[in-house]
């Protein structure tokens, strides 16, 4: 059998006395799509940054693309790319100058980094866009370049940071089918992390439900939802997939923002009457 | 991994030309300090004389600015590592497989070119103001003078590499820019008083003096006097020697700090 993508072995990372990574052991395949899902503060970032070189674990071992995260880490670095959750583009720079300094940062050479720039910009839809500067951009129009810049250099293992955060249902539907088709057609090995539970659902050929810092349960989501099916839930989704391994219910942002925009409405309401 | 990767050095000296050309204001206001210590001390003292040399103060003055020059933009750029990870671009260039050494030496490259750069505009300044390039034998020869203003390039490539090398490891060791002003107020400030750029270090009292001599400004500033007015305290290339050791030394530290941070 093919050496695994990524193994993990109790990984643990600590923050003065706040255990964000708690013995986490994971086997992901290559050509695999895995999602790690779970609420706010899981635990989902820290694990990408301890696999993509930029923090230390406290604790255990983990290779991925068969190198050793503390010692090989230039060659994790050739084999892998990383679309942040949070912002890491040059605001002084245009659309096109960050993906042509990303392009050339991976050594591509001159022709094809300019047809590089140009595909993945017609990709996430932001040709018209590619020489205004990125502080000008706005909030989803960066993500979008963010994660037309994570495809550029073609990497075995793509790590996907909440990479559909803040952006509207089409884009996010467009987003979803170009992860899945690198996944099909390309065999890039995606790891991608969310708290939408549609996405995890959709996209994900196995799931880590992630509380804690501990991963709770990972399989398909399939067998996920088989496990928490009966008479009463005869049609679970991940959510309640969720609920039941931890006795809560995942915060979704959407909810809570609709939930937030129905109290001011209340509350005007009674003002004016 | 290849250790030097010139394309990426190219890269990360691109970008800085660009952010340079973009952020106009930033290299006006970085002008802004040393213009005015060199046009107001060389007016306020034009009748010093030091017991030490016979040479008036704007002379003696004018080197020492662009020594304070070159100190302060490369520190400053060398310490700007943390404004990139403050907007995350750090973890872009961090997650790349270019070697630390390589992003240390493009964000040299480039912090070395501006600082240079406003360097040579107050240099110009300088000598608009009065000051007189006299050369590498202080006689305004053709040959005194071009042999002059290229090792004094050279002194400045080194100054740079150093001063770039130490922000870059302050910037290693701290979260963010709260820090800034401590390092400015008690490495800086120090590094240039004691350097002799405004007074003969001679004027020092004896207890201070030796933390002149471990100061790599001292030489720098000593250098660009004996390479722009020929006169100078030690011999030139004891100057050189100096500074290629201090270079050698920070850049060692520097990426070892760096090659150990940690981005989040
Ligand atoms: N640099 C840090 N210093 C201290 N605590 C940190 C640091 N980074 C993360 N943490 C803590 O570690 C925990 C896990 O954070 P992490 O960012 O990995 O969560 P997450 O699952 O990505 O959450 P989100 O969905 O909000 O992105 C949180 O409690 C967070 O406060
Ligand atoms: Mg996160």
């Amino acid at each position: 059998m093919e050496a695994p993508a990524i193994v993990t072995h109790d990984l643990v990372r600590r923050f003065d006395d706040l255990t964000a990574v708690d013995h986490v052991s994971l086997k992901i395949q290559k050509g695999e799509l895995f999602g790690l899902l779970g609420p706010n503060g899981a635990g989902k970032t820290t694990i990408v940054k301890i696999l993509t070189t930029l923090i230390k674990p406290t604790a255990g071992s983990a290779t991925v693309w068969g190198y050793d995260i503390l010692k090989d880490q230039d060659m994790i670095r050739a084999h892998i790319g990383v679309v942040f959750q949070d912002p890491s583009v040059d605001n002084k720079l245009t659309g096109r100058e960050n993906l042509d300094f990303h392009a050339r940062m991976y050594g591509l050479d001159r022709a094809t980094r300019e047809r590089r720039v140009e595909e993945v910009l017609k990709l996430v839809e932001l040709s018209d866009k590619a020489d205004i500067l990125l502080g000008k951009y706005s909030g989803g129009m960066q993500r979008r370049l963010e994660i037309a810049r994570g495809l550029m250099h073609h990497p075995n293992v793509l790590f996907l940071d909440e990479p559909t955060l803040g952006l509207d249902a089409q884009t996010r539907r467009h987003i979803w089918s170009y992860i899945k088709e690198m996944n099909e057609s390309e065999h890039v090995t995606i790891i991608l992390t969310t708290h939408y539970m549609e996405e995890a659902d959709f996209l994900c050929d196995r799931v880590a439900i992630i509380d804690h810092g501990r991963i709770i349960v990972c399989d398909h989501p399939g067998v996920l939802k088989s496990m928490v099916r009966s008479e009463e839930l005869p049609d679970p989704s991940l959510e309640d997939v969720f609920l039941h391994f931890t006795g809560r219910e995942i915060r979704d942002e959407e909810g809570n923002e609709g939930q937030h925009a129905r109290k001011i409405m209340r509350h005007w309401r009674m003002k004016r009457r | 991994m290849n250790l030097i990767n010139p394309q990426a050095i190219y890269t990360l000296w691109l970008r800085e030309m660009l952010r340079f050309l973009r952020m106009k204001s930033r290299v006006i206001g970085a002008l802004g300090m040393p213009f005015f210590f060199l046009a107001f001390l060389s007016v306020g003292f034009r009748n010093t004389s030091f017991s030490t040399t016979s040479i008036d103060y704007t002379s003696f003055l004018t080197p020492g600015i662009i020594g304070m020059t070159l100190l302060f933009s490369s520190t400053f750029t060398g310490i700007s590592v943390l404004w990139d990870k403050e907007f995350g671009f750090l973890k872009e260039i961090m997650v790349t497989p270019v070697s630390r050494i390589s992003i240390l030496l493009g964000r040299i490259a480039g912090g070395a070119t501006t600082a240079i750069m406003e360097a040579l505009i107050i240099l110009f300044a300088a000598v608009v103001i009065g000051f007189n390039l006299r050369g590498i034998y202080g006689d305004s020869s053709v040959k005194g003078m071009v042999s002059g203003v290229i090792l004094a390039f050279i002194l400045m490539v080194l100054i740079a590499t150093t001063f770039i090398s130490l922000g870059v490891s302050f910037a290693s060791l701290m979260e963010d820019m709260e820090g800034y002003s401590l390092v400015m107020n008690f490495v800086i400030f120090p590094l240039f008083f004691l350097s002799g750029a405004l007074f003969p270090i001679d004027n020092l009292p004896s207890s201070v003096r030796f933390l002149a001599f471990l100061d790599p400004l001292t030489y720098g500033v000593d250098g660009l006097r004996g390479c722009l007015i020929g006169e100078s305290e030690l011999s030139i290339f004891i100057d050189l020697l100096a500074l290629i050791v201090s270079s050698l030394i920070m850049l060692a530290f520097g990426s070892y700090l760096f090659k150990h941070t940690e981005v989040d």
